[in-house]
């Protein structure tokens, strides 16, 4: 099996903020269809890494390409339309508008118009409780309910690539379960994943690569079948080479 | 009893043009976090097209006051907002006091400072005697345009998908447009609704409010700077507290200039009392509910050090 054609790339990426540098030139790629992982401690500049990609922060250096095309230097407005969607960290849901309204924010970052009730319908077969609960105002939902309304909002734009930013950060096990069994879904509906994670070991064993990150820097790169390697897991995040 | 009635009338409609410059603030605040200044002068340029055109047929002159403050809007967005989009508040509140000096200066130099008589629709200055009540039709206009205001911008709002974006933009502008929301297109339509809305204020204050018949350079600044108050009392935040603050400016100043005595040497007449009493009632309100009068829930005003 040849590696995938790239979908993502990033060379060289570098972002400060200020003088303080926050990412110090990496390179990371996803191919097509691929869910890869990145993990490291807080503050390593994994959240860094996705804003640059979405172009919220602006990169100090570096090449950030999409399907071979660059996309640096473009607005957030202009990166979801080109194909790239986050589900930013701490879900940042609209408490006061409805959960349809949440996802039908979503669909500002299509490209086509067309198709636009069938991908809310894909969301609410994907995710139950989204449906149960369109009506409801967004902030009544809980922290798991809220997450899935969340990733709902992302993949409604139909993105090819889709950058989660610790989707699992507060949610009781169970949930955390049912949100990496959506990752799962998602990748077979063949939509290219990036999930920045602090969940080491589940990341490990879902990916099909993890990047370990640390201080700006990737450290090491890890296979599913490291996540059992429990020696490597510890040397990956206390960072010892 | 019926003189009552009369005053709190007058009080309502008068209540209804601040409610109607609070919400053109208070949209633009909502997407960009700027209070707009200049928001009288863009009434005092409509109201010049207004006296300047008074031989033209009067929908002729509506359209060219329309115009514009459209024009002005855009331009102000486009030379000033927009240039300024990474500024801190401070600054772009401070561009918008030069926008407003500006064009109070160039009206003074282009019009000079001797008022021009606005008469836009003499008919709506007769009265109808409803139950003893002599009623302006203008009061009744001007109370009418209100609530259709009101209730077209809250379906725009609700059930629009630009009107959804603009209220994600005002709540969160930067996760809006991580989701692919257009910041400069929704600020643009925000800017051009405010811009309409002032235009409906400048077409009906010359002949809601006598004071305001004449057009000068001052024209609409006391009544901004009285809305900015009440947008800030109501609670900025959101739109619906923001246009009740304006609302509850206008009829205080409405109610309290009919009550208080009109008579009197000076200084105890009642222009003098009116402002003392209104603002006297704003710090209270600012003492007893520094978030805002109308805002919902509890959250504490910011802390300072």
């Amino acid at each position: 099996m040849g590696a995938p054609e790239p979908m993502l790339e990033v060379e060289g990426l570098e972002v400060r903020y200020g003088t303080v540098p926050a990412v110090r030139g990496i390179d990371l790629a996803v191919g097509r269809g691929e869910i890869v992982g990145l993990i490291g401690p807080n503050g390593a500049g994994k959240s860094t890494t996705l804003h640059a990609i979405m172009g919220a922060v602006r990169p100090s250096a570096g090449e950030i390409r999409l399907a071979g095309v660059s996309i640096r230097g473009r607005a957030p407005e202009q990166v979801v339309r080109a194909g790239i969607a986050l589900v930013p960290e701490g879900r940042r849901i609209y408490a006061e508008l409805t959960v349809e309204e949440n996802l039908r924010l979503g669909l500002c970052g299509r490209r086509a118009r067309a198709g636009a009730e069938e991908a809310v319908e894909g969301i609410f077969e994907l995710f139950p409780v989204v449906r149960e609960a369109r009506r409801r105002q967004a902030g009544l939902l809980s922290g798991g309910q809220q997450q899935q309304l969340a990733i709902g909002r992302a993949l409604v734009a139909e993105p090819d690539v889709l950058l989660l930013d610790e989707p699992s950060l507060g949610l009781a096990p169970a949930v955390v379960d049912t949100v990496f069994e959506a990752l799962r879904a998602i990748r077979e509906r063949g939509v290219t994943v990036l999930l920045v994670e602090q969940r080491a070991q589940r990341t490990v064993a879902l990916a099909d690569r993890t990047y370990v990150m640390s201080n700006g820097e990737l450290r090491m790169t890890l296979g599913p079948d490291d996540a059992h390697d429990t020696g490597r897991m510890v040397a990956a995040y206390f960072g010892s080479s | 009893m019926t003189e009552h009635v009369q005053t709190l009338l007058d009080a309502t409609a008068l209540g209804s043009i601040y409610a109607l410059m609070a919400i053109g603030i208070g949209l633009v605040f909502g997407v960009l976090r700027l209070v707009n200044f200049a928001y009288g002068q863009l009434i005092m340029a409509g109201a010049y097209a207004l006296a300047l055109t008074n031989d033209r047929p009067v929908l002729v002159s509506i359209a060219l006051c329309f115009g514009v403050i459209l024009a002005l809007s855009l331009a102000m967005e486009f030379a000033a907002f927009r240039p300024l989009r990474r500024a801190s508040p401070t600054t772009m509140l401070v561009a918008t006091f030069a926008i407003s000096y500006l064009l109070q200066s160039i009206a003074l130099v282009r019009f000079g400072a001797i008022g021009k008589i606005v008469v836009v629709i003499p008919e709506l200055n007769r009265s109808v005697t409803i139950g003893g009540l002599h009623v302006r039709w203008i009061t009744i206009v001007t109370i009418l345009v209100a609530i259709a205001v009101f209730a077209a911008l809250t379906a725009f709002l609700n059930r629009t998908s630009i009107g959804l974006q603009m209220r994600a933009a005002s709540i969160d502008s930067q996760t809006a447009r991580l989701l692919g929301v257009r910041a400069n297109a929704v600020i643009t339509v925000a800017v051009l609704i405010s811009g309409v809305i002032a235009a409906i204020v400048a077409v009906i204050l010359p002949m809601a409010v006598p004071e305001r018949l004449l057009v000068g350079p001052d024209f609409a600044l006391r009544e901004t700077i009285i809305v900015l108050v009440g947008v800030v009392v109501g609670g900025i935040d959101r739109l619906l507290s923001a246009t009740l603050g304006g609302f509850t400016m206008g009829f205080a100043v409405g109610a309290l200039s009919g009550f208080l005595p009109s008579s009197g040497s000076w200084p105890f007449t009642s222009s003098v009392y009116l402002d003392s009493a209104v603002f006297m009632l704003v710090i209270v309100v600012l003492l007893l509910r520094p978030e805002g009068l109308f805002a919902r829930g509890r959250r504490t005003a910011v802390e300072r050090v």
